[in-house]
């Protein structure tokens, strides 16, 4: 007799089972990465002992963990706005990168002095970012065009465009021809704490997590992007403009990861350079997907994932792995939290074969 | 002159062929494979590591294959077997390919082999402006050729292509008739997946005949938004590849030239141009009859009550 | 008579409902078989167990006497075991012909494309259908639809043939045409099991005829012992049906009238065409007809969620079809919508938030952009009670209700800002009968307080239950109006088939 299983659907199951199920997708992440360390010859025990000691194990670690996390909270929050109408923002990348742009335009080309300048390159990010994700927005509002796709091969153009200006018309007359722009003036940078490179950009995204927490959870606009989320035929019905609510949530989720490339240049690169992000707005996607629709999430997950960042960073050193392997870790947690899902909304029962038969 | 950018054409075009050929299969089951970028790295990487190992193309491109079959399993397992979210887990798979091959890659960074080289079709070489481009070329794109056409014919002369297209349309219409749907799904998304995986072969094969990292540069994606305009239909598929091959061509045709135009925006070119694609694509489904499998994206659960 | 299959004590439950509770029947070789049942009362999930869509929880199904467990809808086939579904298993985007060719057994790879056709086109001939093989099957009609289902079963030669609610698309002309194949297939000896809550077909064609209630097998009875008012009391059983004081007093001021309406499908066929209608205050109005015939259109004009083609609908004299006063008059409207899980609620809000759906926007429940958290629950405190709600945990996501908690969800969302007029689909399809009976009395409270109601069922039982007038539509027209308290139903049954005007 075969050992047959069949699958049935749960109720909603306890947060407790929730919250096991996805620490458990974590570690059998880290397990399955630890057998890709192994056979790339690295040892996995001694490399996640690193990556702790690394991130957690002194101040400066400490500090440079905060710092990764800065623009993944920011980013994360920003695709997870988008989500929660059952949009993907996969753009998030060249939204950085755009906002990066704005914000150095600002700093180096507006003439703009001390109290003013920092704020207006706040601005400029915002709406460059904004500006690159209504694209998408629009043609998603209005043709109803994959927004995935769209979103994504801007990345593309973005990181493109910006290599364009570092190369071509933005760069340092005076940097014997390397492809960056002049630094930033000093009134153009966000102030520097405890001797480290943690910048306010850090306060900055905390602050970002505290208005998506009541735009979403206390507003009407957040009623609204919830409940075209949850059922957008039901949203049309009772009179909620559904389209104008995709344009202007995309536009906000761009203007929001805009916002992270305003604090990436102003706070810790000082001008603009190849390899502003190394993809950070991919990471945001992971992050705002185990969140599962809280800020509260974001900030913590972008905590997790910072020490994953500046570990991975220091294996690059001792062992020689290339920096995409963080890529390579974070597509398996999303690979187990997506089967975890099965186990949360469906269980397993055995049939049994009938006795009286 | 046009004879070289045709000739250019066809070769920037056939990795983004067999891609969209891939993506096609996963979609007529209803799958969207969201991986096609990191199934193509794996497909170059593990072919390039193949030949570079045994010296044999053909050892290469079938290990391209087998090699992205296996990644699709994955993504079939979670978005079929576990009935997990298709976008998430291609995305999943797009980051795993890209730092899996990154990891790897390591070994063989730096190494070149023997690619495909061109062999004349006697005969048809011949014909005038096309003769050189189409049949004067390596073994991989004649069969990017024979692919598109057995696909025709599989979607609409055999059973196996019948039942497919009935899963990606109505799955629950396929179980009514005894069709095995998951099943279907799985072997459609791993097989779909392993022509990607040649795609991503021809790149470090024959394009290039070496491995880089992250040597794909997007064609994946482009390839995902090459199947809307193809209409899931592998022969506009062809068309829709060389299209796009055309504009790289013309581009690394410019920047050869010399233009005073930055190589950066010329690169620019072919993804702007597929947003072009994509939206007009998009555009003329909604106006005509929609060829868009109608449960493309939606897991099947034959006790989800209507 | 031998017994080709035998079902004990088959028990399913879903998440939250027990959809069947210790079902057994059989069926004999060459009898027609009917279920009869109530909507919700177990027939198609029965049905899905048997065709091996769902597994059962517990019980057990034989076959010629052997002990058989489907775990796919292969397994049954295989065994000769084929169902028409209420909602069509049908790819709308291919032919008739590839529509059949997918279902076929036992063909080669490639197939012989023109000996099958030719085999397919002969069982076509031999029943006398009307079909074109190269047609896509989006292009024809519901009716039509049915048949291809029905060939498909054919075509497999199966020995069961399971119609679930068959005749629910088609009129009474087509309705005699499939039961003259069905006695057809019968002395075939092949069996049937017809569904069907239609009195006059059960007692016209059933050999015998089980009877199902809230999940249960009530009796089942053979050809002879049963008469329409015994399966009537059967199928309600113990449940007491409260007499109405109907004919509520209504005046003759109109509230709504509807001018010639037409409005058009997306596949540009007319769903409405030149459609009357009066509506007066206070009254409910039942729109009577068979499915399919342009009630759906009618909800949807009304309510503002599709266009409007040509015509006019005039509010109290004015015209509102096109003016901006249609959007401000459609808020006014409460909408009983048909699917309710499909439009009715926002599934991953709570009760509290899908409550105020409609009206977020109301002061009462803001300050300026910020929701107002503590009124926001006093109104459902105020709904839950008023409602009689059951509601699960505080702030759980409401698709975690049963149906019949979801449609009060939405009753007391509609009726909340005391609308003037109510437009309700099907309002009880699927509701056991306490539910159905709570829907019926606050549409009469609503009825005397001034609201005009119109009431699309497809439940005659309903209508004359309720109703102060019955219109009757066909084929996307206004047949005519009856009084329940002086019209048959064999009158408005012959409007419904458009063969009779009032």
């Amino acid at each position: 007799m075969s050992l047959q299983f069949r699958v049935e659907k749960r109720e909603q199951g306890s947060a407790l089972f929730r919250t096991l199920a996805t620490s458990a997708s974590v570690l059998g992440a880290l397990f399955v990465a630890g057998f890709l360390l192994l056979s790339a010859g690295v040892n996995p025990a001694a490399a996640y002992m690193e990556i702790l000691r690394e991130a957690l194990g002194s101040t400066y670690g400490i500090s440079e963990t905060l710092v990764k996390a800065t623009p993944l909270i920011i980013t994360g929050l920003a695709v997870s706005v988008a989500f929660r109408m059952q949009i993907w923002n996969i753009g998030a990348e060249g939204q950085i990168y755009m906002g990066a742009c704005g914000a150095t335009w600002v700093a180096l080309f507006s003439g703009l002095e001390a109290p003013l300048i920092l704020p207006a390159m706040f601005a400029a990010a915002f709406v460059a970012g904004g500006l690159w994700a209504s694209v998408a927005g629009l043609l998603r509002a209005r043709w109803q065009v994959n927004e995935v796709i769209v979103t994504l091969l801007m990345n593309y153009i973005a990181i493109l465009l910006a290599d364009y200006l570092i190369y071509g018309p933005w760069k340092n007359p005076d940097g014997y021809n390397f492809p960056l722009t002049a630094q930033f003036s000093d009134a153009a940078r966000l102030s520097e704490y405890f001797n480290t490179r943690l910048h306010s950009g850090f306060f900055l995204a905390l602050f970002c997590a505290l208005a998506v927490y009541l735009l979403m959870e206390r507003t009407i606009w957040g009623y609204q992007i919830k409940a075209i989320g949850s059922n957008q035929a039901a949203a049309r019905y009772a009179g909620m403009k559904t389209g104008l609510a995709i344009f202007l949530v995309l536009t906000l989720s761009g203007a929001i990861a805009g916002v992270a490339g305003f604090s990436e240049v102003a706070g810790l690169q000082h001008r603009l350079q190849h390899g502003l992000s190394p993809g950070y707005g991919y990471t945001a996607i992971i992050i705002a997907w185990l969140a599962r629709r809280s800020a509260l999430g974001v900030i913590i997950v972008s905590l997790l994932m910072g020490i994953l960042l500046v570990g991975g960073d220091s294996l690059q050193l001792s062992w020689q792995l290339p920096v995409a392997f963080a890529y390579a870790f974070q597509g398996l947690i999303l690979f187990f939290l997506l089967a975890s899902d099965f186990f949360i909304n469906f269980r397993l029962r055995r049939v049994k074969e009938d006795a009286d038969a | 002159m046009l004879e070289i950018l045709l000739d250019a054409t066809v070769r920037a075009g056939t990795p983004i062929l067999f891609a969209t050929l891939g993506a096609i299969i996963n979609e007529r089951a209803g799958i969207i494979n969201l991986g096609i970028e990191g199934l193509m790295l794996i497909g170059a990487l593990s072919g390039f590591a193949a030949t570079f190992s045994s010296g044999s193309l053909l050892l290469g491109v079938v290990s391209a294959f087998v090699a992205a079959f296996i990644a699709g399993s994955i993504h079939a397992l979670i978005t079929v077997q576990l009935r997990g979210n298709q976008i998430v887990s291609g995305l999943a798979l797009t980051m795993f390919g890209i730092g899996v091959t990154a990891l790897f890659g390591r070994g063989v960074v730096g190494q070149t082999i023997d690619g495909f080289e061109r062999h004349a079709v006697p005969l048809l070489s011949q014909l005038p402006v096309v003769g050189k481009a189409f049949f004067n070329q390596n073994g991989l794109i004649y069969f990017s050729f024979l692919l598109v056409a057995f696909i025709w014919f599989f979607f609409y002369h055999t059973r196996w292509g019948l039942n497919l297209r009935t899963i990606g349309e109505n799955p629950a219409a396929a179980d009514a008739c005894g069709i095995a749907v998951n099943r279907y799904r799985f072997l459609a998304v791993a097989c779909g997946s392993g022509l990607v995986g040649i795609g991503g072969a021809y790149l470090s094969l024959a394009s290039t005949p070496m491995w880089i990292e992250n040597m794909t540069a997007g064609r994946g994606w482009i390839a995902v938004a090459l199947v809307i305009f193809a209409s899931w239909s592998s022969v506009r598929a062809l068309f829709g590849a060389y299209l796009f091959g055309g504009i790289t061509a013309m581009q690394l045709r410019f920047q050869a030239m010399g233009t005073t135009v930055s190589a950066h925006v010329l690169q620019m070119l072919p993804y702007v141009f597929t947003i072009v694609v994509l939206v007009i694509s998009t555009i003329r489904l909604q106006k005509g009859a929609s060829q868009q499998p109608e449960n493309l994206g939606l897991p099947y659960d034959r006790e989800d009550r209507k | 008579m031998p017994k080709l299959l035998q079902l004990q004590h088959i028990r399913k439950t879903f998440p939250g409902v027990v959809a069947l509770d210790d079902v057994s029947f059989s069926i004999a070789a060459g009898e027609i078989h009917t279920l009869l049942g109530e909507n919700g009362a177990g027939k198609s999930t029965l049905m899905n167990v048997l065709t091996g869509f769902y597994a059962p929880d517990s019980g057990s199904l034989q076959l010629d006497g052997q002990s058989v467990r489907f775990s796919s809808p292969r397994d049954s086939l295989a065994l000769g075991i084929g169902m028409v579904h209420q909602h069509f298993m049908l790819v709308a985007a291919h032919s008739v012909l590839e529509n059949i060719l997918v279902a076929l057994q036992g063909v080669p790879l490639l197939f012989p494309r023109r000996q099958l056709r030719s085999k397919i086109e002969q069982t076509i001939d031999e029943f006398g259908i009307d079909l074109d093989l190269d047609a896509p099957v989006w292009q024809l009609s519901i009716g039509a639809q049915q048949w291809i289902e029905l060939i498909k079963l054919l075509m497999r030669d199966c020995r069961l043939l399971i119609l679930d609610e068959p005749t629910a698309v088609l009129t009474p002309q087509e309705a005699d045409k499939l039961f003259q194949v069905l006695q057809r297939l019968k002395q075939q000896g092949k069996s049937i099991i017809f569904i069907s809550h239609k009195m006059r077909e059960v007692m016209e064609i059933s050999d015998r005829v089980t009877i199902l209630k809230k999940g249960r097998s009530v009796t089942t009875l053979e050809a002879g012992e049963f008469n329409q008012n015994k399966l009537a009391a059967l199928m309600i059983g113990g449940d007491k049906i409260p007499e109405w004081q109907k004919s509520l007093p209504f005046s003759d001021e109109l509230v709504l009238e509807i001018e010639n309406l037409a409005v058009r499908n997306d596949r540009g066929l007319a769903d409405l065409d030149n459609f009357n209608l009066q509506l007066k205050k206070g009254e409910i109005l039942g729109i009577a007809g068979i499915a399919g015939n342009g009630q759906k259109a009618l909800a949807e004009a009304l309510t503002g969620l599709t266009r409007v083609e040509s015509g006019r609908v005039l509010a109290a004299g004015e015209d509102i079809t096109r003016s901006c006063a249609r959007s401000s008059y459609i808020a006014g409207i409460a909408h009983i919508p048909e699917d309710r899980k499909a439009i009715g609620i926002v599934p991953d809000l709570s009760l509290d938030e899908n409550l105020i759906l409609k009206n977020f926007r109301a002061k009462r429940f803001r300050h300026g952009v910020f929701q107002s958290r503590s009124a926001i629950r006093n109104n459902a405190i105020e709904k839950v009670d008023q409602f009689a709600i059951k509601a699960g945990p505080q702030g759980s996501p409401v698709r975690l209700l049963s149906g019949g908690n979801i449609q009060k969800v939405i009753i007391a969302r509609e009726l909340s800002e005391q609308p003037v007029v109510l437009i309700a689909l099907y309002p009880t399809r699927g509701l056991d009968i306490g539910s159905a009976e709570y829907v019926h009395k606050v549409i009469a409270e609503g009825a005397g307080n001034g609201m005009s109601t119109i009431l699309i069922s497809e439940d005659l039982d309903e209508l004359y239950k309720i109703c102060d007038r019955i219109a009757v539509i066909f084929r996307g027209r206004l047949i005519g109006y009856v009084d329940p308290a002086n019209a048959s139903r064999e009158q408005i049954g012959l409007m419904m088939s458009g063969e009779v005007s009032a």
